[in-house]
């Protein structure tokens, strides 16, 4: 995208932060996958697009979260919101018998609004279609997946799926923008403009 | 000064008399010093010192409070400045100086304090102070004064304290000093200061608590006190205003607040008017908001109990609004019928007539008593005159202003119109009057007239008597000043007509003027001009204006008095009241006439009810009641109706029965639905009325209705009258349980009142009328002088605000989806011009050029118009038939309907990919079954390294995430045989030839009749041939090292990369892959290019030159389905190879015999793989056919569920083996698969060709359905399903997959009398595809229909390898014999041990109506199109590989051209067989010494680019000998239906030194 003469063609939004910790009762020894799910019109220009964290393991400082710290740091450039890049989270660890299984899989967009976010992703795995499945799967220590993490950013075909939920992980985005504005896109929240227009005002107008 | 101290300190003041000056200080109090803070506490412990010692001692007591009260005021003083003060203690040293201090300090204090206005001025202050008086303050109430005493009091003391505390200081000071600087000559003693304990006295303790602290009185504040000056208390609730309730707090607290504000300085700023504090209305709601808890359970806590709630309907209220219409629920509305009153009736009689209008006029009497216009009018009459009086009576006295002057004209104005109006009213009044009087009269002369009487109305007239003396003054007075005004009207009049007149008499005099001078120049003028003259005269001739008339004095007051006596009462006359009573005696029964008795019993049958319609809906009704004699009916019933939302309408209907059946509909009245501020309660009675059209004509007195009478003998002035009464009624809104009115929310109603300010846009414009009296509405509400500060104005007042400012626009129009217009940020027109937006919606459409576009710019200018070109182009041409693009106008249209038809299915299919099922979207674990289990377990027991490993399944990796370069594509080239060999130049094998070999002779006779070469002799000093394996891909070239022989053994994995189309991993995008793997099979040459052998000593110089063999050609699809290919495949070799010969002798000699299995042509063993993985797209596939299935079919239901069935027990046995009864026609219709098997003719031109030989015929068949173009389904839809066209659409189409190949071959085979099936199988390297089986002289033959070639059960090499199940035109058999190879199976179809029938005895064949045609139409080959085709073909070809050589110069030898020209329709006549080495020989014999290497391709014809690219893959073009020519030549034959067969014969020549 070259640059024109009338501005820029394309507008950057850094991500740095981290998957911090995840609260996963009843589960230990767990790690993390992420990756990035973005519309056609994104480029990822510099960091990473996908990862895998530590194993981490609860302790007596913390018997209820799990810290990963596991850093993120991105740069997209896009020319259209329209797909903004969501984190797509997929935690695992092993079961009863070992065996490596998925605790769960979340995605959330990445705040629009330059600044730090801090965001909780519930998390959740798919069920079993029936009983025994779930038996066995249990037993096998092969649980249903999704066909790719990345469904869970998606919404189409959603309704075909029954999960549940299996607990949290909290996400800190350090988000910094370039030249949104200037593309006429205004991601700044209300209460940072500097001229506040009384929204009746702009009503009546119209 | 000391005597009033004791007093003051010992008793208790009352606080409300404490003056403002000492609460002052409190506050005054935190903003000292520390060190002063610290000071004055060592001051207080020195005082409390001083107290205990000399307890007992008087004297210094007041002298301590003196301190005390002089601090107090010092604390004042602090206010008025801190750097003041502190100057002041500093500098004072003395107590002369001090006082004078003091003395200004108190000034200024009182210079402070103006706003306190009843205190004393500054001079008085001074005077107060200074000298001791004892008289009052002036103007100081008792309250005041104590507080002014107080202050002195304080004053006094601050004066004494200032003293002390400065000694004290300057002693201490001192003392301090000399401890740090002498401390070390001292002893203990010195520092030791023996005192007796502090104690305090209760007293003490009182009296300084009193210095601290304040206790606020309960005692009610005088209102005097917290107004400020004399003022008045104002109550604005006496004087009207809308005051609003306050908060409720007790007296006493109230009282305690008083207090202590008031002790503030500036407190009395918290009172209001009112003198009360001023305070909000209360803003607590007057219900609970939260309901109340009650627990029918006990044990269970309130909060937690579960409450039946009946489910509420939703409201219907939000059809009409888009607003957020929260519900509220039920709503209730009160309508109160209390009765119903006839004001005509059929059944009235004549007296009832007259009674009724009596009663109407009555009421019409009273209602204008009530208003008393005329009263009304005449003050305001009086009122003005007397205001012209004084004013011109002012204007005497004073100077006149000039707005006075100006309003006199105004006032008199009024006074003329008021006049008029009263005059106007005086004689309705007068009329009306008269009227009842009239009327009385009449009925007074028909009751006597008829003898009886009906009604018991009465009238009275009562006189009332008048001062007849005052009465005549103010009659005179009237009169008189009547009469002024008007002589004054008139004499303005006058004035104004008299300056008329003399403008209108100079204009006519200066006319005549004009005249008389015309006249004069007209004399001297002749007589032709008089004409024209007279015509002006006539034209415009002014008439000479009258002057007005004077009025006349007399005439005038004839006129008033004559109109006073017509409209007033005469002075002294009785002023006459109507009074209608009821009191009169109703004639019984028994004595009135038969007639009327009849009318009588007639009223009593009659009864009448009422229905209450709601948005006209029957909601309730009335009891049925009869009509009384007085024809009124008593009601007195409420309804309750509980709503939802505003009501539409409201009407009443007014039913009327006849005795005991019939029921009549007398009329309708509609009911205005009630103002929001009408409530059950006050809401007034309202009466209606009503009237009904009906004729009701009664043979007794009753006068009937629309039935004309009269009242006189003669029969004259008739009337007629209708049916018509009054209903009074009551509509108003039921109150709740909490007071609250059961309204609809405003925000409901249509009329809007108090609208919904909120969303004012929204119902502006939706266009609803509510607002559109909004000016009237502020008008009317500044007319009401509607008090604003009234909360239930609130809303009103801020909508005439808003409408008064003009914000309100109310469009004239009305608008569906109101709130479009509003979200449309630019107009369409701009929306649709936009080219981003339109690549954004193309790319959202998924239309396949701007499907997977990444990065749409952001602005318009840097998307170029060419990126829509594509695509504009594909949209245009659809229609328009390019025929330059496909050389052949036929397939142009072909291509055109193909397009067509793949976008029709591609568009479903986009549809059905959006659908996902859960297979899609999670991996999920199938349940093991036992079998399974045990094997899991038996695994267990493996050992860790068997002996013979076996090879593990690769992790299969979804398409998703995916990119470039992940994907490879590895190809293992293993081994291959019989690879044709170099012949020597001058060699000149001659073989017998074969024209015609029967299958017999071809499958069991074997080469060995061939004789043995006589150049064994070669065979071993010279390398027969050094093939090497080529394998291109996506453009992409790997090769094999070089072998030897003509069974070389590779053993070589090449890797080649993938890369998708448009980078779209997706399933179906792989899917649509078009490209193929060529594997194309090489002999390396070398020459030595050494001229001489000298040169040979020094080195060798050789050249490597490549010369093509044979290829194989694997689409990518079939290895993507497949995930790897794996077996011998037969290379396709050109029938003629330039150079080269088969060795197959040679082999045979050598013993492989049994090996190579007598077959024929060259094989290459090659396992073809993915790296990774991929998941093969067949969810997608099969979810289609799902789809597909469930759209519609033709097919009987019963048909499809045994098909289903069948399908279902068929893969439960062999999950393995396919089972196919329906497929898909290109309509998308299911069909079932027998259907497609049909004899069909084939053309008639190739059963002429050989019609001694079947198997001739049947080869020739073959051949020529394997020239229709193959093109996969998976190609052409996109990796959706297979699509079965019948075979006209193929022959058609000229393009299709195995399918349809196999069946047009079956169809084919079945109409030349052979038994014939089709086999749908596996194949290689195809796939799953469908062959056809004949069975020919007990022999079974498997055909490819997509090649042509066939093959024996037995044949080891044919690449069916599997077959699933047997497809006739009635019958469908699937395999379930233990095996599936064609070698290891029976075909006897009638063991149903062996083949599972779908038709059966339990389910017999109905009878299927086949779906081919009954007879295929060909059309004529076209010969001439397929020469010129052939020379554009040419053409092209030779232009590309001049292309593909751009660094060497290409060389045509035209000789060689038309020689090769020449061999090709030899080589289709004999279909590529047989054809020997002959070629060479007479090559050699026509161009002489060249080496010639080159080799004829034969293609079915579609389209150019296969052509181009086969020509391509076998690299003839690659040779760069310098001195190297080429030749090409192409020749098409024509079949029937268009279907070309194409030869292309390349070669390159190097001449021989």
């Amino acid at each position: 995208m070259t640059a024109g003469a009338g501005g820029p063609g394309v507008f950057l939004v850094a991500v740095n932060g981290q998957i911090e910790s995840g609260e996963f009762p009843g589960f230990d020894d767990l790690y993390c996958k992420f990756c990035f799910v973005y519309g056609q019109d994104w480029v990822p220009t510099a960091g990473l697009e996908e990862g895998i964290s530590q194993i981490t393991s609860k302790s007596d400082v913390s018997p209820t979260t799990l810290i990963w710290n596991f850093p993120i740091e991105i740069t997209f450039k896009s020319t259209n919101p329209s797909g903004w890049p969501q984190i797509v989270v997929s935690v695992y660890g092993p079961d009863f018998f070992g065996n490596d299984v998925v605790r769960g899989y979340g995605a959330v967009h990445v705040p629009f609004t330059p600044g730090r976010h801090k965001r909780t992703i519930a998390m959740f795995v798919p069920e079993s279609t029936s009983r025994l499945q779930k038996f066995t799967s249990w037993f096998t220590g092969r649980r249903p997946e999704f066909t790719d993490p990345k469904v869970v950013a998606q919404g189409e075909g959603r309704e075909v799926t029954r999960v549940r939920s299996q607990g949290f992980v909290t996400i800190s985005f350090n988000v910094v923008t370039k030249d949104i504005k200037k593309l006429g896109y205004d991601v700044s929240p209300t209460d940072m403009q500097t001229s506040c227009v009384p929204i009746t005002e702009g009503i009546h107008k119209y | 000064m000391a005597e009033p101290l004791p007093a003051a300190a010992a008793s208790p003041q009352p606080p409300r008399s404490l003056p403002p000056a000492p609460s002052t200080s409190r506050a005054g109090f935190a903003e000292r010093s520390v060190r002063e803070r610290m000071r004055e506490k060592i001051k207080a412990a020195r005082a409390k010192a001083e107290v205990t010692l000399s307890q007992d001692d008087h004297s210094p007591r007041p002298r301590r409070l003196k301190n005390i009260r002089e601090r107090k005021t010092e604390v004042s003083l602090d206010k008025v400045s801190d750097s003041d003060k502190f100057r002041e203690m500093q500098e004072d040293e003395s107590r002369l100086l001090s006082k004078v201090k003091f003395r200004d300090s108190v000034k200024k204090m009182k210079q402070k304090s103006p706003v306190q206005n009843d205190f004393p001025s500054t001079e008085e202050a001074y005077n107060f102070f200074t000298f001791n008086f004892d008289s009052e303050p002036e103007n100081g109430a008792g309250a005041q004064k104590i507080s002014e005493l107080n202050e002195e009091e304080e004053a006094e003391y601050v004066e004494a304290h200032e003293e002390e505390q400065e000694e004290d200081e300057t002693d201490e000071d001192v003392r301090l000093v000399k401890d740090d600087l002498f401390n070390i000559g001292q002893t203990a003693e010195d520092l030791i200061v023996m005192k007796p304990a502090d104690c305090e006295s209760y007293s003490e303790q009182v009296q300084k608590e009193k210095e601290f602290l304040f206790i606020p009185s309960r005692l009610t504040v005088p209102t005097s006190q917290k107004m400020p000056g004399n003022v008045q208390p104002r109550y604005l609730e006496d004087e009207g205003l809308y005051t609003g309730e306050r908060p409720f707090v007790s007296p006493s607290n109230q009282n305690i607040v008083e207090n202590r504000i008031l002790r503030q300085e500036q407190g009395k700023e918290w009172f209001g008017d009112d003198g009360k504090i001023l305070a909000l209305p209360n803003p607590i709601k007057q219900s609970s908001t939260r309901p109340p808890i009650f627990s029918l359970e006990e044990g269970i806590a309130p909060e937690l109990e579960t409450v039946y709630r009946k489910a509420i309907k939703m409201t219907a209220a939000n059809q009409y609004f888009v607003g957020p219409g929260d519900f509220q629920g039920p709503f209730q509305l009160d309508i109160d019928i209390s009765g119903l009153i006839f004001t005509h009736h059929p059944c009235f009689s004549r007296e009832h007539v007259l009674a009724a209008k009596l009663a109407q006029l009555y009421d019409q009497y009273l209602a204008r008593k009530q208003k008393n216009l005329t009263k009304l009018l005449t003050d305001k009459l009086h009122a003005l005159r007397n205001a012209v009086q004084r004013r011109v009576g002012g204007g005497n006295a004073g100077a006149p202003g000039p707005i006075a002057q100006q309003s006199i004209p105004e006032y008199k104005f009024e006074i003329r119109q008021t006049r008029r109006l009263r005059d106007a009213e005086q004689e309705k009044d007068r009329m009306l009057l008269k009227t009842i009087i009239k009327v009385w009269k009449q009925m007074k002369s028909l009751r006597d007239f008829q003898k009886f009487t009906n009604t018991p109305m009465k009238l009275y007239l009562r006189k009332e008597e008048v001062d007849q003396r005052s009465d005549e003054k103010a009659y005179e007075a009237e009169i008189q000043a009547e009469i002024s005004e008007l002589i004054e009207e008139y004499m303005e009049e006058y004035d104004k007509k008299m300056e008329e007149y003399r403008t209108e008499l100079q204009k006519w005099k200066s006319w005549r003027k004009a005249q008389k001078s015309r006249k004069k120049k007209k004399k001297k003028d002749l007589q032709e001009e008089e004409d024209s003259v007279e015509d002006c005269d006539l034209g415009e001739e002014p008439v000479k204006p009258i002057p007005p008339k004077m009025v006349n004095n007399l005439e005038i007051e004839q006129q008033v008095r004559e109109k006073a006596d017509n409209l007033r009462r005469k002075p002294g006359e009785p002023a006459l009241i109507p009074e209608l009573v009821l009191s009169g005696s109703v004639t019984p029964s028994e004595l009135c006439p038969r007639a009327e008795v009849l009318r009588r019993e007639d009223v009593k049958k009659r009864s009448v009810f009422i229905k209450v319609l709601f948005n006209s809906k029957e909601v309730s009704r009335t009891v049925t009641r009869p009509i009384s004699s007085d024809f009124r009916v008593h009601f007195g019933q409420i309804f309750n109706l509980q709503i939802f939302s505003w009501p539409e309408s409201l009407k009443l209907q007014i039913y009327e029965t006849t005795g005991m059946s019939s029921t009549t509909l007398l009329a309708e009245v509609f009911i205005p639905v009630p103002e929001t501020t009408v409530l059950t309660g006050s809401a007034p009675m309202e009466e209606i009325e009503f009237s009904s059209n009906q004729r009701v004509v009664l043979d007794h007195e009753g006068v009937g209705s629309d039935v004309s009478f009269s009242f006189e003998v003669d029969g004259s002035n008739q009337m007629t009258l209708m049916t018509s009464g009054k209903v009074s009624n009551s509509v108003s809104w039921a109150v709740g349980e909490k007071g609250i009115p059961l309204i609809p929310p405003v925000s409901q109603q249509t009329t809007g009142i108090p609208s919904a300010l909120k969303n004012i846009d929204a119902i502006a414009s939706i266009g609803t009328s509510g607002l559109n009296d909004m000016k009237k509405l502020a008008k009317w509400a500044a007319e009401t002088k509607l008090d604003p500060n009234d909360p239930n104005n609130a809303a009103l007042m801020q909508m005439i605000m808003v409408a008064t400012s003009g914000e309100a626009h109310v469009p004239d129009f009305f608008r569906l989806e109101q709130l479009q217009q509003e979200f449309n940020f630019v107009s369409d027109e701009e929306f649709n011009r936009s080219k981003r937006f339109r690549l954004l919606q193309l790319r959202n459409e998924e239309v396949a050029e701007f499907r997977n576009y990444k990065q749409v710019p952001l602005h318009e200018r840097e998307i170029s118009e060419k990126l829509f070109q594509d695509y504009e182009k594909r949209l245009h041409e659809r229609n328009v038939i390019d025929s330059k693009h496909y050389l052949d106008a036929r397939r142009a249209v072909v291509a055109n309907y193909l397009q067509k038809v793949r976008e029709s299915v591609i568009n479903r299919f986009l549809i059905a990919k959006h659908h996902f099922l859960l297979s899609d979207l999670v991996n999920e674990e199938e349940i093991p079954s036992l079998g399974i289990l045990g094997l899991g377990l038996f695994k267990l027991a493996e050992p860790k390294r068997p002996l013979k490993p076996r090879r593990k399944e690769r992790k299969k990796v979804t398409a998703q995430n995916l990119s470039d370069g992940d994907i490879k594509l590895l190809v293992n080239v293993i081994r291959a045989f019989d690879i044709p060999v170099r012949k020597p130049v001058m060699s000149k094998p001659q073989q017998p030839s074969k024209s015609s070999r029967s299958f017999n002779e071809m499958f069991a006779a074997s080469p060995s009749a061939q004789s043995p070469t006589d150049s064994a002799d070669w065979a071993f000093d010279q390398v027969l041939v050094r093939p090497f394996v080529e394998v291109s891909f996506q453009r992409t070239v790997c090769r094999t090292t070089t072998a030897e022989g003509p069974n070389p053994n590779w053993n070589e994995e090449l890797e080649l990369p993938f890369r998708a189309p448009n980078g779209d991993y997706s399933t179906h995008s792989l899917q649509s892959v078009k490209d193929e793997v060529f594997i194309n099979v090489f002999d390396e040459v070398l020459h030595d290019v050494t001229e001489d052998d000298c040169d040979r000593r020094s080195g060798i110089h050789t050249c490597v030159e490549r010369r093509w063999l044979g290829c194989v050609k694997i689409p990518f699809t079939t290895i993507y389905f497949q995930a790897k290919i794996d077996g011998t495949f037969k290379v396709d070799i050109p029938p003629v190879l330039l150079g080269y010969s088969k060795e197959k002798n040679l082999g045979m000699e050598r013993g492989y015999d049994s090996v190579r299995n007598l077959s024929e042509g060259s094989y290459i063993t090659l396992f073809i793989t993915i790296e990774p993985q991929l998941v093969p797209g067949e969810s997608v596939r099969e979810k289609m056919n799902e789809m597909l299935k469930k759209f519609d079919t033709q097919e009987d239901e019963k048909l499809l569920q045994a098909a289903e069935k069948y399908e279902a027990e068929c893969t439960s046995k062999f999950p393995s083996r396919q089972c196919l009864t329906t497929v898909i026609d290109l309509n998308g219709k299911t069909v079932f698969i027998t259907r497609y098997v049909k004899p069909l003719n084939p053309p008639q031109e190739l059963l002429d060709a050989c019609p001694d030989s079947s198997q001739t015929t049947a080869e020739l068949v073959a051949r020529y359905v394997a020239l229709i173009p193959f093109l996969p389904d998976s190609v052409s839809f996109a990796g959706i399903c297979d699509l079965w066209s019948t075979s006209d659409q193929f022959l058609d189409l000229l393009a299709g997959d195995e399918e349809e190949h196999a069946v047009l071959l079956c169809n084919y085979f079945l109409g030349m009398g052979k038994k014939a099936w089709l086999i749908i199988g596996n194949a290689i390297p195809e796939g799953q595809t469908a062959y056809v089986l004949t069975l020919e002289q007990s022999q079974y033959i498997i055909w490819n229909p997509s090649t042509g070639s066939f093959y024996r059960q037995y044949d080891t090499f044919c690449p069916l390898q599997n077959v699933y199940c047997l497809i006739s035109c009635d019958n469908i058999w699937f395999n379930i014999q233990e095996h599936d190879s064609p070698v290891r199976i029976s075909f006897d179809i009638s063991k149903p041990k062996l083949w599972k029938p779908f038709f059966s005895r339990s389910l017999p064949y109905p009878g299927l109506s086949s779906v081919q045609p009954e007879e295929l139409v060909y059309q004529h080959s076209d010969k001439t199109a397929a020469v010129e085709l052939q020379g554009r073909i040419e053409k092209i070809l030779k232009e590309k590989i001049m292309e593909w050589r751009p660094r060497h110069l290409t060389r045509w030898n035209r000789y060689c051209t038309s020689t090769l020209r020449n061999f090709l329709p030899l080589l289709e006549q004999n279909q590529g067989k047989d054809v020997e080495d002959d070629h060479q020989a007479e090559l050699q014999k026509q161009l002489g010494d060249y080496r010639v290497s080159g080799f004829p391709i034969h293609m079915p014809f579609s389209e150019v680019r296969p052509l181009v690219e086969a020509v391509h893959s076998t690299g003839v073009h690659t040779i760069d000998v310098s001195n190297v020519e080429f030749a090409l030549a192409v020749y098409i034959h024509p079949y029937p239906q268009s279907v070309l067969s194409v030869w292309i014969y390349v070669a390159s020549l190097v001449r021989n030194r």
